[in-house]
């Protein structure tokens, strides 16, 4: 229990109260400790990335074991890993080489291809949902439609009013949309995070906040 | 089916071909119409046009194959800048994926301009760990980074001699479809004062706003738009700037088709009401 609990959270409580003191510390000790942590840090990541790959395997072992929904999937996941790593192994990973011709050829389109469905599915969603239901709908619905304009070529070129009344082109109206009521929405948004991002690293400190433990209190 | 009912019930497949079609058209029949290049953008470019050879700028390919219609175009072109000019460019990736994206552009570009490595760039790789990689190079590039992607240590690179930490880097431009683009201010900017820029998504590039007005970043490159702005200020149109076609008349299309939807709705709407 204590190695499960008390510890886990004894660390944490240091290392918080450690962590949040060191950044207004300007202090040759201060630097030293912050200096040991990134090496620290940098072991842990690594440790990280090999707990994700057995993680992984054990995950796409067990759908394929038990046959789970899209089992087949999983198949080439797990033949997928070895064949990289002997690729990698044998060829290097530099350009020229089995393991990056594969990434080239065979990782890039696959990813590329899946992301490039997004303008398919974006243009279907936008009919869909894009509907003048009240005024605010009608203002969000006209603020996007002059964003997207704006950020193409062709809204100066259709703004051909811009002449006459000039800083009311399209992409001049699309700019002050970002950069008056987009930035202070987003301004109290992001502060609204940043207190909460606060108060919940205190939560976790403190010993309040104990899910990442597993979520057993 | 009453005609205002149809406009509401468009088949998904005829607004996917549709909108292929205006994605396939204009690259074989290019409009060509100017870009308009916005300050956001013009910043970083001002910013490595005022180095010189002892100039060093660090980009980082934070990102995947996922984003690379958008990212890449921005990277080159960046890089392409930062060569024409005779900066020092220091070449890393946060992401696994990003190395060979980075690796391919960066050979690419270093032959065009007759650039050698570990002379006129460095190219560091990947290394597991995010923001801890970024803290790390604040101390000492040396601790996440003692070689080259190559395996040549740093200390037998002629150009990272003088180069030891944020301190000897001008700027930082990451580029990235996630979030990562937030430690290089966080852990870069906040503590070393780091002179850091971004090239996001275009779907993110509204997020950033904030930062740029508080001027804790230098500039701000959306999407391919912003990278085909960047590919005009260098004068060298390229993959983005043929995009340009495209993406104008896809967001046309999708403009229509939203005021298709409205005109049926608000019709139906009427209708109903009556009723």
């Amino acid at each position: 229990m204590f190695l499960k609990r008390q510890l886990p959270l004894l660390i944490t409580l240091v290392c918080g109260i450690i962590w949040g003191v060191q950044y207004f510390i300007p202090h040759p000790a201060s630097e030293a400790v912050y200096s040991f942590y990134t090496d620290w840090g940098l072991v842990i990541g690594l440790f990280a990335s090999i707990l994700g790959f057995v993680s992984i395997i054990r995950l796409h072992y067990m759908k394929v074991r038990h046959h789970a929904k899209n089992w087949q999937f999983s198949v080439v996941t797990l033949s997928a890993m070895p064949v990289m790593i002997v690729a990698a192994i044998l060829t290097g990973t530099e350009s020229g080489g089995a393991f990056m011709w594969l990434y080239n050829y065979v990782e890039v389109p696959i990813e590329a291809t899946m992301f490039s469905l997004l303008a398919f599915y974006i243009a279907s969603a936008a009919y869909r949902a894009f509907r003048a239901r009240s005024a605010q709908a009608a203002a969000l619905l006209v603020a996007a439609a002059i964003v997207m304009l704006g950020r193409v070529p062709v809204g100066a070129q259709i703004s051909f009013w811009s002449h006459l009344f000039p800083g009311t082109s399209i992409p001049q109206i699309a700019s002050w949309i970002l950069n008056v009521p987009n930035m202070a929405a987003k301004r109290a948004i992001n502060l609204g995070v940043g207190l909460g991002m606060m108060m919940v690293s205190l939560k976790i400190i403190l010993g309040i906040e104990r899910t990442y433990l597993g979520g057993q209190e | 089916m009453d005609f205002w009912k149809r406009l509401l019930n468009i088949d998904r497949r005829i607004i996917y071909l549709v909108i292929a079609i205006t994605v396939i058209v204009p690259f074989f029949l290019p409009t060509g119409w100017p870009i308009n290049v916005t300050y956001e953008v013009k910043n970083i470019y001002d910013y490595i046009e005022n180095l010189g050879p002892e100039g060093v700028v660090l980009l980082s390919a934070d990102y995947d194959a996922s984003t690379l219609a958008e990212l890449q175009p921005m990277f080159d072109a960046c890089l392409r800048h930062c060569f024409a000019r005779d900066v020092k460019v220091i070449v890393m990736s946060l992401f696994p994926q990003g190395v060979g994206l980075a690796e391919i552009s960066l050979k690419r570009i270093a032959k065009e301009y007759n650039k050698v490595n570990g002379v006129d760039y460095c190219f560091l790789g990947y290394k597991p760990g995010g923001s801890i990689i970024i803290m790390g190079m604040g101390s000492n590039i040396r601790i996440p980074f003692p070689s080259d992607y190559y395996g040549t240590p740093l200390k037998d690179i002629p150009m990272m001699k003088d180069i030891n930490n944020f301190s000897d880097i001008d700027l930082v431009i990451s580029f990235s479809g996630t979030g990562i683009v937030a430690s290089w201010l966080y852990y870069a900017h906040e503590p070393y004062n780091q002179d850091i820029a971004w090239g996001v998504t275009a779907v993110m590039a509204s997020d950033y706003y904030p930062f740029l007005q508080s001027h804790q970043i230098v500039g701000l490159i959306g999407g391919m738009k912003g990278a085909a702005e960047y590919e005009t200020l260098i004068s060298k149109p390229s993959l983005a700037t043929s995009g340009m076609d495209a993406q104008s008349w896809a967001h046309i299309m999708i403009i229509v088709f939203i005021i298709i939807g409205n005109i049926g709705y608000l019709a139906m709407r009427k209708k109903e009401r009556r009723m």
